[in-house]
């Protein structure tokens, strides 16, 4: 498959010799670029093309001013991954130095994030240290303790060499696999054609050289990365924002090191600054200014920059405060001189997370941007990996999967909203839960004014506004004999009304809104054949019955889980969670037949969706229809078409907290009158609106139920994931070699577990809550629990259980251990608290005998 | 010693220079701003002289009010005082700069007595019309030597040596003129004169502190009138590559003897 | 009514700057109709006159005067002020060197008058009511502006290598007139009062071979080489900005806007990106052999010649098939 070597000089190709076509066109050699066509010449790929606008090496992108440095621990599994992987592809190039780095806190609330700093250092297996001020000092002598209250270690944090690192790949791509390289090449246009099946599809770039017919283009650009797809109708979402940074120097202390980098970077997290030896000077980057953010026609050219396009002239009144508080953690940075200073432009993105895979709009168009030096070589890999296999194999990446948004995130106004308020939080602490202050109220339900009125949480999915609990139902906690959580930290973004929700759900009844539900149906004489070939579950039932079925990736990983209903004998309904919608919308669309026989549609915003649920549920809807609510009358799992309050409706008996009762489909503009009859219906019957906070946590967690981004991840199977069915369908489903091949293995590694915390007792006597962030289950002797594929146990999900009266966590444990009884540990907040394995299954009526009452 | 220097603010282009839309200046959108090079050593030169002599330095500048960022330089590099003449993006033609510095500066001399030495640079930058030191100098009665080098304070007169002499180096083919001017004296810089410092973190931060004096001045314009401004066409013509690396010398060799350079 | 042509001289030898501004000054002259005139100061300007028929001067007005001995920016310019005066001369011409823009500048302060310098050509009969119009260069040369002259007296000096100095196909009589001002003893003051010759031989200027080296040399250790290379070639070693400021090299090396200009007959670039503002000051070469890791540079794409590849590697290859080649 690969072809034999040819000359380095390839890289310097001529004018006459610009291709007509190629398989692959990669626009853009930064960091990203280059590894990318390294990666794909490893994967066997050839007949690749790179385009750069601006010269080599250094095209002028932010590869050439980048900081180089990885500190590779990260509260994301994502992030934290891909950077190890990177960190790894630098070294294994020589292409990184260890230089260590420490995160110097100024406040308590900055010592506490350090302590998580540690337990995610702890959870990825990165070796990290909590040091004294002195001790700081020790490593750091030009450092002023006074000013610190300590500091967390991490010696692997390393530097590395982008520029060369790039060079290096891509001459492994010329090497390996022919690529063709073009420098000062400008693309102009990318031009697209309608495929089978009227599919959009990327045909050629046009450049300033020539146009190249393509297979596959990638668009590797960086902060252009927007524009470029915008000439083929692409979005990437994503703004060049400002970095300052200053080197200052010399400074005899740094040059008497004889090295570029002798001790290690200090990252001034409260300040949002780093400082950061480069030879005999320091580089004091901030991230502590404005958020002042770009239009990319607003970058000039290599031409008319008097640097590079991406160094932006400074703008030193924005840089004025970090430089005191600089000046207060190192004294000498006062009296050095500032040789160059820049406006540095890096991307960001309206949810921080990059954008990889293909884009939605056209396809074979790929996006690899919002990639940093830090992360570069990994996401390069993540990228050929996912054009090789259909789906990448490092790791999952449904976090930073461009298709997970949707159009109103697409938008310039919600990119730029969103990198304006999140830009100070680069350095800053940020709560897992911790909500966004603009653009909100983006989809609303239909309910949404009633919520108002009940003094509703709301929480924002994306772009859907969902009630996390409902300040009305205050009067529950006194009832219940609740109280606020111990620690500010574990209380924030949550109330003790979630809980007194949950009870008053299992002893009477809630309604909680499942508005932001994705729906899509499925219709035509090739739907249902369609439909099976997505799941692994056998979806050719009776019409009115449903399915709950994963979604495999070709390598039999989890790409989503959903229920499927079979409405008719050519219809197929879709319902997924508004997290997945994007990534499910694009998956179904991506792989559907292209000769007429299945249409799509979304009908999300048709319908509206109410789940009631409770031991009281059948009674109060039994007041409203004349439908038999008996399970011969509605079953489990049917849906089946009724009349609630004269409004037509279907009837889904269905359950995700663990109590009977149906998910109501009907009308949106219907929604607001099935509300207030559910309400007038149960008032007597204890019926209370129930917010998100038991339908995604408490309720779920009771019952072990698996939730897709945190237990379900392409990294792990149906048979680990406990979702696996006695038999393997016979019809063929993408996924299905693979997931036999892992049947046939026999039984599975790991296994997901429910654990119960049996003391929630912190060092200084509070009770402490985890908060399903990745905190790291360990073994009696405090060891790390991973697997032979490496990977690591952890918890996926937390939370109270109020009516087990424990907290939980959720947690794949290799086979030996998960069985019930088993003891072992979990770290929060860089303490251990002690647990037990639970369950495989549900710790809250395992029997599932309320589901049919 | 008290110093006077006149600095201009200019863009800090790439390699390429735009025009805006009508033709009257540059494209600065995308551009920073700088002092001139041989201003910025100036300002140097001077601040240099009075930390070895004693004294302060003014700096003054007829330009946009955002000059202030090149004022506020100034002082972050040590200067004292600032005097800002402030007009429309557009430059003013150099009779007229001339003029309102001129009389910017007899202003301040009014009050506090004549600057020993006024420094300029030897050309803007941008515009580069090589003449508003020397009109100042004319209109203030004073000597000026251009294109200097190098700077000291005493020197030989009458052949006697005189505290307020300053002896200016002017830099020639294979050697350097020497001129013996006396104080109140007008020098035009070279860059070269010296390395001028950056600014320290402190210095920056001081300078915020710094007062800029604005002494707006109405001038007549001269007889020297901007049409417009345009790029050059520049004669692309297909380099020549004569080879990849070391093996490319022999090929390198071969023009050299073609051209006659290597007899 | 004439053009007033200043030349300038070493020692009795017209400089080539004046050769130029006489050559851009004959058809400026004709399109005006003035006669063109020259004026040569000081020590050894009659030997320096003796020539300036055959580039079409009609009158060569030769000054001399005590303080005229040496360069005095003052007494040169009050020289040309009084000549002016004296002759009716409606129009002035230098070559835009630092010191024929420094003496005009002199001449327009104290006659009041406009100075439009470094034109690269200038329309006399301009836009009809009587205003010269010209295209001078701005950023050395980057950009060129189009610009009116009103004045009674017209002041103008022309960038240096816009013409190349020829002599007149007809020459003019080069009619020597001596010429004696009337000088303030005070002018002494901006008088060349001593010279300091610091080299011999060639220089940054002059040099036939400029060996220039940019940030991508790496240190000061490192232009050994390129040294090594300008000695055997017989020529110098030039720099840009960025090397100047990372203090490897004095600023008379810095071949640039704010450096030398240079014009040899090969400047070989290495590792020199080719911002304008060291561009500006190599363009007046005549054949420019850039050596660069990137082809696209801009100083490549510039040159006549390049070759790709590590200056560390090339430079050294090249100075060894020199003397290879010499035995």
């Amino acid at each position: 498959m690969v072809e034999p070597p040819r000359a380095v000089s390839q890289e310097n190709n001529r004018m006459s010799d610009f291709p007509t076509r190629a398989n692959v066109v990669v626009i853009g050699a930064g960091i990203v670029g280059n590894c990318l066509v390294g990666h794909l010449a490893r994967l066997g790929w050839t007949d690749l093309v790179l385009l750069e606008k601006g010269p080599l090496p250094n095209p002028g992108g932010s590869t050439g001013h980048a900081s180089n440095f990885i500190f590779p621990v990260d509260h994301n599994k994502e992030m934290a991954l891909l950077g190890e992987q990177s960190a790894n592809q630098y070294r294994d190039m020589q292409m990184s130095v260890d230089s260590g780095g420490i995160e110097v806190a100024r406040t308590q609330a900055r010592m506490d994030e350090l302590t998580r700093r540690m337990t995610s250092a702890k959870a990825w297996g990165i070796e990290a240290h909590m040091l004294t001020p002195s001790q700081v000092k020790e490593l750091v002598p030009f450092i002023n303790e006074d000013v610190i209250l300590g500091g967390f270690h991490c010696p692997t944090v390393s530097v590395v060499d982008s520029l060369e690192t790039g060079t290096t790949m891509r001459r492994e791509a010329i090497e390996k696999a022919g690529c063709q390289v073009f420098a000062n090449t400008e693309v102009l246009d990318i031009e697209t054609a309608e495929g089978a099946g009227g599919i959009t599809t990327v045909a050629a770039v046009v450049t300033d050289k020539g146009t190249i017919e393509a297979d596959y283009v990638v668009v590797a650009c960086g902060v252009w990365s927007n524009r470029i797809a915008n000439m083929a109708g692409a979005t990437i979402p994503l703004v060049p924002a400002v970095h300052q940074m200053a080197d200052v120097g010399p400074m005899d202390v740094l040059a008497e090191t004889n090295n570029e980098i002798g001790y290690p970077i200090v990252r001034d997290m409260d300040t949002f600054c780093y400082e950061r030896q480069s030879s005999g000077s320091m580089e004091v980057g901030s991230y502590g200014h404005r958020a002042i953010l770009h239009h990319p026609d607003e970058i000039p050219s290599n031409a008319e920059a008097a640097l590079s396009p991406t160094e932006m002239p400074f703008t030193p009144d924005d840089f004025d405060d970090q430089m005191e508080t600089a000046i207060e953690l190192m004294d000498m940075l006062g009296d050095a001189e500032i040789k160059y200073a820049i406006n540095g432009l890096l991307s960001l993105t309206p949810d921080t997370m990059p954008c990889l895979g293909e884009t939605t709009e056209v396809r074979n168009l790929w996006s690899a941007a919002a990639v940093w030096v830090k992360e570069g070589p990994g996401m390069a890999q993540v990228v050929a990996e996912w054009m090789t296999h259909g789906y990448p194999r490092v790791i999952d990446v449904h976090g930073a999967d461009i298709a997970r948004f949707y159009d109103q995130e697409r938008s310039d106004e919600h990119i730029w909203s969103r990198a304006d308020e999140h830009f100070i939080k680069t350095y800053g602490i940020v709560h897992p839960a911790e909500q966004w202050e603009g653009r909100r109220n983006l989809e609303v339900g239909p309910y949404f004014s009633r919520q108002q009125d009940l003094d509703a949480t709301f929480f924002q999915a994306r772009t859907w506004e969902r009630p996390q609990w409902y300040g009305v139902n205050a009067d529950l906690v006194e009832r219940y004999g609740l109280a606020e959580r111990e620690v500010e930290w574990d209380n924030r973004w949550w109330s003790p009304i979630t809980i007194g929700e949950h009870l008053n759900m299992r002893e009477h009844c809630g309604v909680v809104d499942l508005s932001s539900f994705q729906i899509y149906e499925l219709d035509g004489p090739g739907a249902i054949e369609y439909a099976e070939r997505l799941a692994v579950n056998k979806v050719d039932v009776a019409v009115g019955r449903s399915i709950y079925t994963p979604w495999l990736t070709p390598d039999g990983g989890f790409h989503s889980d959903l229920t499927m209903m079979r409405l008719g004998e050519d219809r197929m309904r879709i319902v997924t969670g508004v997290f997945d919608g994007g990534r499910d919308e694009f998956w179904t669309r991506r792989h559907m037949p292209t000769d007429d026989s299945v249409t799509f549609t979304n009908i999300t915003r048709q319908l509206t969706t109410l789940g009631l649920w409770g031991p009281n549920a059948p009674a109060v809807l039994s007041q409203l229809t004349g439908q038999d609510l008996s399970q011969d009358g509605s079953p489990y799992g049917s849906i089946i078409d009724a009349e609630v309050a004269g409004l037509p409706v279907q009837l889904f008996r269905i359950s995700y907290v663990g109590d009977t009762g149906w998910e109501i489909y009907t009308a949106w503009e219907n929604g607001p009158a099935l509300w207030d009859a559910l309400m007038e219906a149960g008032a007597d019957l204890g019926i209370r609106p129930t917010g998100g906070g038991v339908y995604g946590s408490s309720g779920r967690l009771e019952k072990g139920y698996r939730l897709m981004g945190a237990e379900l991840e392409s990294e792990y199977n149906p048979l680990e994931a406990g979702l696996a069915r006695p038999r393997l369908k016979a019809a063929d489903f993408i996924g299905r070699d693979a997931y036999h091949a892992a049947r046939e293995a026999g039984d599975p590694e790991v296994s997901m577990c429910t654990l119960t915390v049996e003391d929630q007792t912190d060092g200084q006597g509070r009770s402490r809550h985890m908060m399903g962030g990745n905190e790291p289950i360990l073994d009696a002797d405090g060891g790390r629990i991973v697997d032979s594929h490496g990977r690591v146990s952890r918890a996926t999900s937390a939370g109270y259980g109020p009516s087990v009266g424990k907290h939980l966590l959720m947690s794949y444990l290799p086979r030996e251990l998960a069985v019930a009884g088993t003891d072992l540990q979990v770290m929060y907040m860089n303490e251990m608290y002690p647990v037990k394995v639970a369950s495989t299954g549900a710790v809250f009526d395992p029997d599932d005998t309320r589901l049919k009452g | 010693m008290r110093i006077l220097v006149c600095v201009k603010r200019v863009p800090a282009p790439g390699a390429r220079i735009n025009v805006t839309a009508d033709g009257q200046t540059v494209d600065a959108a995308h551009l920073g701003f700088t002092t001139s090079p041989h201003e910025e050593c100036a300002v140097e030169e001077a601040v240099q002289l009075t930390e070895a002599h004693g004294g302060e330095v003014t700096v003054m500048t007829l330009g946009p009010v955002a000059a202030e960022e090149q004022l506020r330089y100034a002082a972050s590099v040590g200067a004292h005082h600032f005097v800002l003449i402030p007009i429309d993006d557009v430059d003013w033609d150099p009779q007229r700069t001339a003029s309102a510095l001129a009389e910017a500066i007899a202003a301040v001399e009014e009050t506090n007595g004549a600057f020993d030495l006024i420094l300029f640079g030897n050309e803007s930058a941008d515009a580069g019309g090589f003449q508003v030191g020397v009109r100042v100098a004319n209109h203030l009665g004073r000597p000026i030597v251009n294109g200097i080098k190098g700077i000291e304070i005493g020197g030989e007169q009458g052949g006697e040596l005189d505290e307020g002499v300053a002896t200016a180096r002017r830099e020639i083919d294979g050697g350097f003129e020497v001129y013996n001017v006396p104080m109140p004296a007008v020098l035009g810089v070279k860059e070269g004169i010296n390395l001028p410092r950056y600014p320290t973190m402190k210095g920056r931060l001081a300078s915020k502190k710094a007062v800029v004096d604005t002494d707006e001045r109405t001038v007549e314009a001269g007889g020297q009138v901007r049409l417009r401004l345009h790029r050059p066409v520049e004669q692309i013509s297909e380099t020549v590559i004569l080879g990849t690396g070391p093996e490319a010398a022999p090929a390198v060799v071969d023009l050299l003897e073609e051209l006659g350079v290597l007899s | 009514m004439s053009l007033l042509v200043i030349c300038d001289h070493d020692r009795g030898t017209l400089s080539d700057a004046s050769l130029e501004a006489l050559t851009f000054g004959r058809p400026l002259a004709a399109a005006a109709g003035l006669e063109m005139a020259a004026v040569v100061i000081g020590e050894g300007a009659d030997a320096a006159a003796a020539g300036l028929g055959a580039h079409g001067a009609s009158t060569v007005h030769v000054a001399s005067h005590p303080l005229l001995t040496d360069f005095g920016p003052e007494a040169w310019g009050e020289t040309v002020v009084q000549l002016v005066r004296g002759t009716g001369a409606t129009a002035v011409l230098a070559c835009g060197t630092d010191r024929g823009n420094e003496v005009v500048a002199q001449v327009a302060a104290r006659l009041d008058q406009p100075f439009v310098a470094n034109c690269r050509s200038v329309d006399p009969t301009g836009d009809g009511s009587g205003n010269w119009t010209m295209t001078r260069v701005q950023w050395g040369g980057s950009l060129l502006e189009d610009a009116t002259l009103t004045a009674e007296i017209r002041l103008v000096t022309v960038a240096h290598h816009v013409v190349e100095g020829v002599a007149a196909e007809a020459p003019a009589s080069g009619t020597m007139v001596s010429f004696v001002p009337e000088l303030d003893d005070a002018l002494a003051r901006t008088v060349v009062a001593d010279r300091v010759v610091l080299t011999r031989g060639i220089t940054l200027s002059t040099a036939p071979v400029v060996v220039g080296g940019g940030r991508g040399v790496g240190s000061a250790e490192a232009f050994a080489p390129l040294e090594e290379l300008a000695g055997e070639l017989g020529g110098v070693v030039g720099c840009s900005r960025a090397v100047t400021n990372n203090g490897w090299r004095p600023h008379s090396d810095q071949v640039g806007q704010t450096g030398t200009r240079i014009a040899p007959e090969i400047y070989i670039a290495s590792g020199i990106s080719g911002a304008i503002q060291h561009w500006v000051g190599a363009m007046a070469a005549k054949n420019i052999l850039a050596i660069n890791t990137d082809r696209e540079a801009n100083m490549v794409t510039r040159a006549g010649h390049a070759v790709i590849g590590d200056l560390h590697q090339v430079i050294p290859a090249i100075t060894e098939e020199v003397r290879r080649r010499r035995g």
